[in-house]
């Protein structure tokens, strides 16, 4: 049901910008929207981590995954358990870079006894990674698009990218990678009982959002084919901050990935796509383990009415002398 | 409690989820799956809000008229005091990594139980108060109403974890269900919805200085009673002092270690060791509780209790203070005990007066767990030992939740073990250190009337053990936390009979040689040592 209702969303995208293009809503299409979900992504964006820096960190509560700094002669995993900034950089950029905490992931079977197993399960690992990475190429090349002369780092990039030199336009990898790791992430939701069970509406949107994005991209590269140098002088001027409708027609398709990218970037400050800048700020990675070592403050820390020893000794003063413990009072 | 269906039955689980989708369907009150309501007393003896007599099963659960209101607030106010808090309410992918990795999921297959849905349980509400697409779209955007039957089902899940974290060693940002519990609970506890396990523990440590309610005199007896038991065994005379002024070091250990066994062995063995090391030290019968069921109750109340520590090490006038073996203990504190109570600067940086070493991890709090106390003694050849007396032990070791996942403690524990026993087998990879099981029945939830749901917690761990009982013969699980002393003997008797449950210290007691013993017959649980004859019991024992 959720599947569905993302699905027909994203089809409601993609009829608006055909039709769009269709009735010459071409500046709607190509400039008030882009420029609006780009200042949306930017100042929601901006605002959603300003609201969660706003509420400090009380305690220091990382989550230990690794030997403790202790005595001399015990190996400290340094990474996994860090007293110290670089320690805690290292545990994010394995994380951040390599997905580090889904790289531990087991599937647990249940078989007769009762008999418990751990198995191996880097699927999620593995096609996240994927879908993560191939997506951040596939943003990067596309600065191509917004520069007049194309960065010789973004033409290494793209060579590597299509080092198999397979038709012409070259083929890509990453535009296969991202595809086949939306489609799997997408098949997991659906196949995997347990994982349905949790899935929402806003779980299915996004892939769907994504994979209509990559689709489209695809068939303007390697099929359609678009009026590609009237793209690159319409997306120059945009960036330029003067723009210019193309003077000729690029094609449809064009128009349906840039509604469906302008769509991407106005829902994701306020959808769960937030985890790219959550992910740097959560307190169990991000804390060094220095919670004996150096004293953790928290601002919001007040003083307390505890039941002092003196009340103590007074509820039992004579029960504790009968017994011949000291005490203050006599 | 009802009575217990067999193993077979209780490991028949189905991780199909229900037809209907998770908000349209109705939490239903198992018996043997909750704890008994908060009783009005203990809620009243710690100014409580709402202190009344109510029960689970009443239809009333006798709320103040504006309860929604006061939840909503409460909510509000700490998603403004905590950033975990605010930031894993928005960036839950729900990607799964979390659902198989529950003990309580794997041992009831309730979707509820999966990390990623009892968190949804709040998030649902977080979403409808305070986001846009929550309030426009509802249902769609995974929204819900907060409705006295969400109430309830907060309550049944939120008391259906135990804030082990092994949820957020799986997650790829670091989500802890832990943090989200804790909230979920302080919430509760804004209406008086606390569990009476938690309640009434809490409430005695309060007033009478420990989680049982031990007063001075009787802590000090039953502290004698191993004494004679001691003596009875090694023929030694051992006397530790009571609250007392000017002692180097303040000893705190969780009270289960004095009262029920196999705790008390445990606590019998910090006694011979402190003796044979001539350790100028004190108990407190003030501060007679390290652990701390503030902690399962709400941020103020942990504190409170927290604070008798420092408060006594300070008049006692101690340099520094030494830890016993308990789990949630020393997560409170490793990572809220020097944020609450500190500084200690009245203290002085620990330094083991055997060996001279400083303890330069605790620099700050100025608390050594005893595990790092021990090693240390071990590593510099302080202590004589003969293993050999252990040779009948074939063990295992159990990472505790909290020493694991809240502090790193994972090769201290395993390095005394190896010192005191011959035989040692680690159970499965991803069943210890930091993937470790929980035993089923932390953060308060060790009562009896749970006991389906703490077995069915406890299978995780249980199963492990198992493995290694067949594999290797082993036939004791070792481990540093007084809850896994007092539960995992239930859940291991149950699932996997034949294995028993021993704190780290009483292993270490059995080993120790100490000065002017006499030959030993019997271990610290008057059983016949390895290689000794049946011990006659109408023999007298002195020599």
């Amino acid at each position: 049901m959720g599947a569905l209702l993302s699905f027909i969303g994203v089809l409601v995208l993609v009829l608006v910008a055909v039709i769009g293009a269709k009735a010459n809503m071409q500046f709607i299409l190509g400039v008030a929207v882009p420029y609006a979900a780009a200042a949306t992504f930017v100042i929601g964006l901006v605002m959603r981590v300003m609201k969660w820096a706003s509420s400090p960190v009380p305690f220091r509560i990382p989550t230990t995954c690794g030997q403790q700094k202790t005595l001399p002669w015990i190996k400290h995993d340094w990474v996994e358990n860090p007293t110290t900034i670089w320690g805690v950089l290292a545990r994010m950029f394995f994380e951040v870079f390599l997905f580090r905490s889904l790289f531990r992931n087991t599937k647990t079977e249940l078989h007769e006894g009762p008999k418990l197993v751990y198995g191996s399960a880097k699927w999620l690992w593995f096609f996240g990674l994927v879908f993560h990475w191939s997506f951040l190429v596939i943003a990067i090349r596309h600065l191509r698009f917004f520069s007049e002369q194309v960065p010789g780092l973004i033409q290494l990039l793209e060579s590597l990218d299509n080092f198999l030199q397979i038709g012409a336009p070259g083929l890509y990898l990453t535009d296969l990678a991202l595809i086949s790791a939306v489609t799997v992430l997408f098949l997991r939701r659906v196949v995997l009982p347990n994982i349905k069970y949790i899935s929402l509406p806003a779980d299915y949107f996004p892939l769907f959002l994504i994979g209509g994005i990559a689709v489209s991209g695809v068939l303007m590269r390697y099929f359609t084919k678009v009026h590609i140098v009237g793209v690159k002088q319409f997306t120059m001027s945009l960036v330029s901050l003067s723009p210019k409708l193309p003077q000729s027609e690029i094609g449809a398709i064009f128009w349906v990935h840039l509604l469906l990218v302008s769509a991407l970037f106005a829902y994701f400050p306020f959808s769960k796509l937030v985890h790219m800048a959550g992910v740097f700020m959560s307190p169990t990675r991000n804390l060094a383990s220095t919670g004996r070592i150096k004293r953790h403050i928290n601002p919001w820390n007040y003083p307390v009415k505890i039941h002092t020893y003196e009340e103590y000794e007074n509820d039992f003063r004579d029960k504790m002398k009968a017994a011949g413990l000291p005490v203050e009072k006599e | 409690m009802a009575k217990l269906p067999k193993p077979e039955e209780l490991g028949k689980i189905d991780y199909t989820p229900p037809s209907t989708g998770w908000m349209d369907t109705p939490v239903e009150f198992k018996p043997g799956y909750f704890c008994n309501a908060a009783k009005e007393k203990n809620l009243a003896g710690l100014h409580m809000p709402n202190a009344r007599t109510w029960s689970v099963k009443d239809e009333d659960w006798k709320l103040p008229d504006n309860w929604k209101e006061i939840i909503m607030e409460g909510l509000r106010e700490r998603l403004e005091k905590y950033r975990s808090l605010r930031i894993f309410m928005d960036i839950c992918v729900r990607c799964g990594a979390c659902a198989d990795k529950c003990h309580f999921f794997i041992g009831t297959g309730d979707p509820k139980n999966m990390p990623v849905l009892r968190a949804e349980l709040l998030r649902s509400v977080y979403r409808k108060e305070y986001t846009t697409a929550g309030k426009i779209l509802g249902k769609f955007a995974g929204a819900r109403e907060m409705t006295i039957d969400v109430l309830k089902e907060w309550w049944y899940y939120f008391f259906q974890c135990t804030e082990c974290r092994r949820c957020s060693v799986f997650c790829p940002y670091g989500i802890d269900q832990a943090e989200i519990t804790i909230v979920g609970r302080e919430l509760l506890n804004l209406l008086g919805l606390n569990i009476d396990w938690i309640m009434g523990p809490a409430n005695a440590c309060y007033h009478k200085g420990n989680h049982l309610g031990i007063e001075p005199h009787t802590f000090k007896s039953s502290i004698e009673f191993f004494l004679d038991d001691i003596k009875t065994i090694t023929g030694i005379d051992i006397e530790p002092s009571f609250n007392r002024k000017g002692a180097e070091i303040l000893f705190v250990t969780p009270s289960g270690d004095v009262f029920a066994d196999p705790g008390t062995y445990t606590a019998m063995g910090y006694l011979m060791l402190f003796h044979e090391l001539g350790l100028d030290y004190t108990w407190s019968t003030y501060a007679s509780e390290g652990g701390n069921f503030g902690f399962f109750t709400n941020n103020e109340l942990a504190k409170k209790l927290n604070a008798k520590i420092y408060a006594e090490a300070k008049r006692l006038g101690v340099k520094w203070i030494l830890g016993g073996e308990c789990g949630h203990m020393w997560r409170v504190l490793s990572q809220y005990m020097d944020t609450w109570n500190g500084p200690a600067d009245f203290l002085e940086v620990p330094k083991s007066p055997i060996t001279g070493t400083v303890f330069e991890n605790a620099r700050s709090m100025k608390m050594v767990h005893i595990t790092e106390f021990t090693a240390d003694l071990m590593k510099h050849n302080k202590l004589k030992l003969d293993p050999s007396r252990n040779d009948d032990v074939r063990l295992t070791w159990h990472d505790s939740c909290n020493t694991a996942r809240g502090m790193g403690l994972l090769e201290e524990p395993r390095y005394i073990a190896k010192q005191v026993c011959n035989n040692f087998f680690e159970m499965p990879e991803n069943t210890i250190r930091e993937k470790t099981f929980c035993c089923g029945s932390g953060s308060g939830l060790n009562a009896s009337e749970n006991m389906d749901m703490r077995l069915k917690g406890g299978l995780p761990r249980a199963n492990a053990v198992k493995y290694v009982h067949e594999k290797h013969g082993v036939n004791t699980v070792g481990n540093v936390c007084a809850i896994d002393r007092a539960t995992l003997t239930t859940a291991i008797d149950y699932w996997s009979p034949g294995v028993r449950v021993s704190g780290l210290h009483e292993l270490v007691a059995n080993a120790l040689v100490m000065k002017g013993e006499k030959t030993r017959r019997t271990n610290l649980r008057f059983e016949p040592l390895p290689g000794v004859e049946q011990v006659d019991d109408d023999q007298p024992e002195e020599e």
